[in-house]
């Protein structure tokens, strides 16, 4: 495996009115397994179904039910671990976490506290070319996602809608080592690419897939270098958890506006209350969460419906032996294999798709051609159109035919965009296209050669000009490819030019 | 007495029981009674044992991944005491 | 033909012999359940799906296809859930509520040709001993003490199942045990209460109380009976995690009456203070009894025996204040009536202070104490750990080549309602002491009659098995049965 080498970014500094300040950021993210049925019942994960249509028995909690394991969503688990570069611990256990919400129906989530099924690993975030930071995971453990409460059907009752009970979460609890907001969202955006190069959460955040807790705190420089020596949070300032955020855009506000509002109190004399917050996009600012103000006690114990979860190294191996190439490695192997630049890898490997298709591009032509047509050419017009891959006019082998016509010097490149708009609107065989429309570049010299010499003949005032200027010849170039319709080959129309004009 | 009565008001809430305050002291003075009999677990030497997780042996059962539930909304919702447009309706919950 | 005298195995035989029908069978305990009102055993009567479920086994068994219970008169513990039929478990939380499904062991009975004479007492969520907090009020035990008119309890909490059974209300009775309430309201009624091994019968469908500890079992009027009827309940069930996925042995066929060869141990540490001397020499006269069946009587030692009330009443009450969580006004049951500006938490707290009887709340609130931040490792855990060496007391008690243990079921008689001094809930939680061992260790425990005391009230002896080996166990109650001789009857005065 390759690696590509990365030194880390600088932590965000905020001036304050008595000095500067450093944000520190530790982050829980709930992602959705991508499975089809519940973690612990046999209803179905499908968003967007009628309001408590996609509930068992067992999801509404009624008397005498009992939860049962759903194997995919352990070995999702386990499999988003391994990609994470995760000890996975062969023995975990589900414990209930007790609290009382009309969208929780057993008055408890059962999750996993003591005993998480995933331990130690690490995501790197990138945050420019050869710039990243290592963001620890400290555990990944398995849970029950809650119901919904909708507040705003009734003035004065609420709403609740289980279908979303039940539903396995991967709650991935990372170290506190981001250290701004543009980190923050480089770092979900990152662990989304990954889960969805794994394919174990599909990453759609609007619907939900995802969501973070931030913990956020400020500290002055040096005090974070103090923490990491010693392991003492106490350099780190108090936390607030801003809760339940779903968008990059506002991870990255919302930190901005806690940093700062937690600064502004802490120079004031004050001092920060460790306590739950939500971030009102509207407003652009966050809120002490009333709901959550009493001090919670979860009173965690071993769920006694189930049993200690026990998997093999075996299965583990398994699963192990399953996973795809990885963001980063494909990253590295793209810049190695096909000699593009880092920034241009990136943007291919942002998601599988796109980086498959470009490899079926690529496959047997230039790298750095591919690269090229498929992001310039083909992401750009799609981006333009707001059209996805999955829906692109231009299939891979259509890009590529278009590619090997360049390559074959049977178009110009100029044509090829023309031919490109042909396959976009109207689709076809690239190559059936250029024959069938006589898009062919012309290198016969005797036709390149006649063509030159009716431009030369019929401008004799630039051809005196350009002798005392070799620098004008690119205006009989134009002229000529002009006349030809672009066809003509233009290294061809060039030399011919140039040596009538006499200019070698 | 191991439990006072800010105790008992704390762990009646704690478990959403409304407990009037005349009622506090009694309560208090009840789970205390128990918790005293429960003093005598400390006389049990309990080093190195682990504590029961399962009392059978037995590995967790798990099912294949599949939808076999689900789609019954109106036995879901048969029994509830306030049902409204398919949802459960309770007394406005503030965030 | 007496059809009140008969048991399981005696009218499941008439009714394959074409002597009987279920029909006819089903008529007369509905007839003995009406009236029966004085003891408050049946919570719920369903004599109508009774006579459909009656004529259908009555088709089953013409047609050749009879399991054993096809056409047994049978009540159902409040605890279960029966598809259409009021389930409350015995609490107001649960008012109103008729589940939309079938408990898995009511469900293995239905397809075994049983007949549902209607629902049973209990106490609220199978918490208590006596039958007292029940929302239904108490079940009333036919049993009585000799020129004494004082109602006694049948025990609890399955207790409406045992008054059911000795009142010949039915023919046996699905019960729970969590920490004996199936082997204390058998040992209170001169009938036979079986426990099996945790994991033995599903608890899907069965209203929680304490996951680790709650197993269901019958109440039943013989060994033979008790063998018939977890037979049918008995199975794995992939619905229920801690299932065991075991075939289930022919009870009945192990019923052999030999016991040659078997080791019985007398645990030295049951013989607590205060135990009644007629309790004291049936236990002495049944441990004769087995050794003159051929077994061999040893003396073993159970050392943590005495923090097995402590241990339990750590561990119940925490599983239950979770278990019970879910009564919370939103889904199902009771919800309290709001007053002006009440929000989400006033309904809580209202609901289950109105929903929930007394000693529900006290361990519903004494389980959210010990799991609480700060206390959670000196009671939970560490109550965990001591209940691991009250397992390997018995593991090691077993691997010494013990086959069974014989002990009381319960310290004393049953007593009359109001006697208990129900303010002090140690002193009431005392009475499990000899039924709690076998659930923390999760094993299999059967009560079995041993004689009537001086009062002329019913006393029992457990004997307690190794884990899956219900087989074995009943075939060694099924000796000390015979051996014992039991025939009393309450008189009927109801």
């Amino acid at each position: 495996m390759t690696e590509l080498t990365y030194t880390a970014p600088k932590p965000k500094v905020i001036p304050g009115a008595t000095g500067d300040w450093e944000i520190v950021i530790g982050m829980e993210v709930h992602a959705q397994v991508k499975s089809e049925a519940k973690l612990f019942s046999g209803a179905s994960t499908k968003f967007g179904a009628e309001p408590n249509s996609n509930v068992s028995l067992v999801d509404a909690a009624m008397p005498g039910m009992l939860p049962v394991i759903n194997e995919y969503c352990v070995e999702q688990a386990v499999r988003t671990g391994l990609g994470l570069k995760a000890e996975i611990n062969l023995y975990s256990r589900f414990d209930r976490k007790n609290y009382f919400y009309p969208d929780l129906p057993q008055g408890y989530q059962i999750s996993q506290l003591y005993h998480p099924i995933v331990g130690e690993g690490e995501v790197l975030v990138d945050m420019e070319p050869g710039v990243a930071r290592r963001v620890r995971i400290e555990r990944i453990h398995l849970e029950q996602d809650a119901g919904k409460s909708v507040h705003d059907m009734d003035p004065t009752m609420s709403f609740v809608d289980l279908n979303r009970t039940g539903v396995a979460l991967m709650e991935i609890v990372s170290r506190p080592d981001i250290r701004g907001p543009e980190e923050a969202a480089e770092y979900v955006r990152k662990l989304r690419q990954i889960l969805r190069y794994l394919g174990t959460c599909d990453g759609n955040m609007q619907e939900g897939s995802m969501r973070a807790d931030v913990n956020v705190s400020v500290c002055r420089p040096g005090d974070y270098e103090r923490y990491q020596e010693s392991q003492d949070f106490s350099h780190l300032g108090t936390r607030c958890e801003i809760k339940n955020m779903n968008s990059m855009r506002f991870i990255q506000a919302a930190i901005e506006y806690e940093a700062r509002r937690q600064i502004a109190i802490l120079e004031d004399g004050g001092s920060i209350d460790q306590e739950t917050r939500l971030y009102d996009a509207a407003k652009n600012e966050t809120r002490s969460m009333r709901s959550k103000e009493e001090a919670h006690d979860y009173r965690y114990f071993p769920d006694p419906d189930l049993l200690p979860l026990e998997i093999d190294q075996a299965w583990v191996d398994e699963i192990g032996a399953g996973l795809p190439e990885l963001p980063d490695e494909k990253r590295a192997r793209f810049v190695l294999d096909f000699g593009m630049t880092e920034y241009d890898a990136s943007v291919l490997t942002a998601e599988v798709a796109s980086a498959d298709f470009f490899e079926k591009v690529a496959a047997g032509r230039d790298g750095k051609m591919a690269a090229n047509w498929v992001i310039n050419e083909l992401f750009g017009r799609l981006n333009k159109e707001d059209i996805a891959l999955s829906d692109s006019p231009v299939s891979a082998e259509q890009l590529g035919g278009i590619i090997d016509l360049i390559g074959q010097k049977v178009i110009s490149g100029k044509i090829a965009k023309d031919l490109f708009e042909i396959v976009w609107t109207e689709g076809g065989d690239p190559a059936k296209i250029v024959e069938e429309r006589g898009m062919k570049q012309v290198t016969d010299t005797g036709a390149i050669e006649a063509a030159v010499d009716e431009i030369i003949a019929g401008n004799p005032a630039q051809v005196e000009k350009a002798k005392g200027n070799p620098k004008l010849a690119g205006w009989f170039v134009g002229q000529v490819m002009k006349a030809t319709g672009g066809k003509a080959n233009p290294q061809a129309v060039q030399d011919i030019v140039r040596s009538k004009l006499g200019l070698e | 007495m191991s439990i006072d009565i800010d105790t008992a008001r704390r762990v009646a809430h704690l478990a959403r029981i409304r407990v009037e305050e005349e009622r506090l002291p009694h309560l208090a003075e009840q789970l205390s009674s128990v918790l005293d009999f429960m003093e005598q677990l400390n006389e049990v030497d309990v080093d190195g044992i682990e504590p029961m997780t399962s009392v059978t042996p037995m590995a967790l059962p798990r099912r294949k991944d599949g939808v076999t539930d689900g789609g019954i909304q109106d036995k879901v919702l048969a029994n509830a005491p306030d049902a409204r447009e398919g949802f459960f309706a309770v007394p406005k919950v503030v965030e | 033909m007496d059809l009140s005298t008969l048991t399981i195995a005696e009218a499941r035989d008439a009714l394959r012999k074409g002597e009987l029908t279920s029909v006819d069978l089903t008529d007369a305990y509905l007839t003995a359940a009406e009236a029966s009102d004085a003891l408050n055993a049946y919570t719920t009567k369903t004599p109508e799906q009774a006579r459909d479920m009656a004529a259908a086994a009555d088709a089953r068994i013409k047609a050749g296809d009879a399991p054993a219970m096809c056409g047994i008169p049978i009540g159902v513990k409040d605890l279960y859930a029966v598809e259409g039929v009021a389930t409350q478990a015995a609490s107001n939380i649960l008012a109103g509520f008729k589940p939309q499904y079938e408990s898995t062991v009511t469900g293995n009975l239905w397809s075994s040709g049983a007949v549902m004479l209607g629902k049973l007492n209990m106490d609220e969520f199978a918490m208590g001993s006596s039958n007292i907090t029940s929302a239904y009020g108490p079940a009333i035990s036919p049993w009585r003490r000799a020129g004494d008119e004082t109602p006694i309890t049948p025990g609890g909490s399955s207790g409406g199942s045992a008054a059911a059974v000795a009142a010949d209300l039915c023919l046996g009775a699905t019960a729970s045990d969590t920490g004996g309430s199936i082997r204390q309201p058998a040992a209170f009624t001169g009938t036979v209460g079986i426990k099996p091994t945790y994991g033995r019968c599903s608890r899907w469908g069965m209203v929680a109380f304490a996951s680790s500890l709650d197993q269901a079992g019958p109440v039943t009027k013989t060994v033979r009976d008790a063998a018939i009827m977890l037979g049918a309940m008995a199975g794995y069930d992939p619905k229920d995690s801690t299932s065991a996925n075991l075939p289930v042995p022919d009870f009945e066929a192990a019923l052999t009456g030999d016991i040659r060869g078997k080791t019985i141990g007398i645990p030295r540490e049951y013989r607590v203070e205060g135990m009644s001397e007629t309790l004291d020499t049936l236990w002495r006269e049944g441990a004769e009894m087995l050794r003159d069946a051929g077994a061999t009587i040893v003396d073993i030692s159970l050392p943590h025996t005495k923090y097995a009330l402590p241990t339990y009443y750590i561990i119940a009450p925490a599983e239950a204040s979770s278990n019970l969580s879910r009564y919370d006004g939103v889904k199902y049951g009771h919800r309290a009536t709001l007053a002006q500006g009440d929000g989400i938490t006033d309904m809580y707290e209202k609901t289950r202070a109105e929903g929930f009887g007394e000693e529900v709340q006290r361990r519903v609130m004494l389980g959210a104490y010990v799991l609480s931040a700060g206390f959670y490792d000196a009671y939970y855990v560490r109550a965990q750990k001591v209940r691991t060496l009250i397992k390997r007391d018995f593991e090691l008690a077993f691997g010494d080549g013990v086959d069974a243990i014989l002990a009381p079921a319960t310290p004393s008689a049953a007593w009359g309602l109001g006697e208990m001094q129900t303010d002090d809930p140690v002193q009431m939680y005392l009475e499990d002491v000899f039924t709690v061992p076998l659930n923390l260790a999760g094993l299999p425990g059967v009560s079995v009659p041993a004689g009537l005391n001086r009062q002329g009230l019913p006393l029992g002896l457990q004997l307690i098995g190794r884990p899956w080996e219900e087989g074995d166990l009943l075939n060694i109650a099924g000796a000390l049965e015979t051996a014992v001789g039991f025939t009393a009857k309450p008189e009927r005065w109801w």
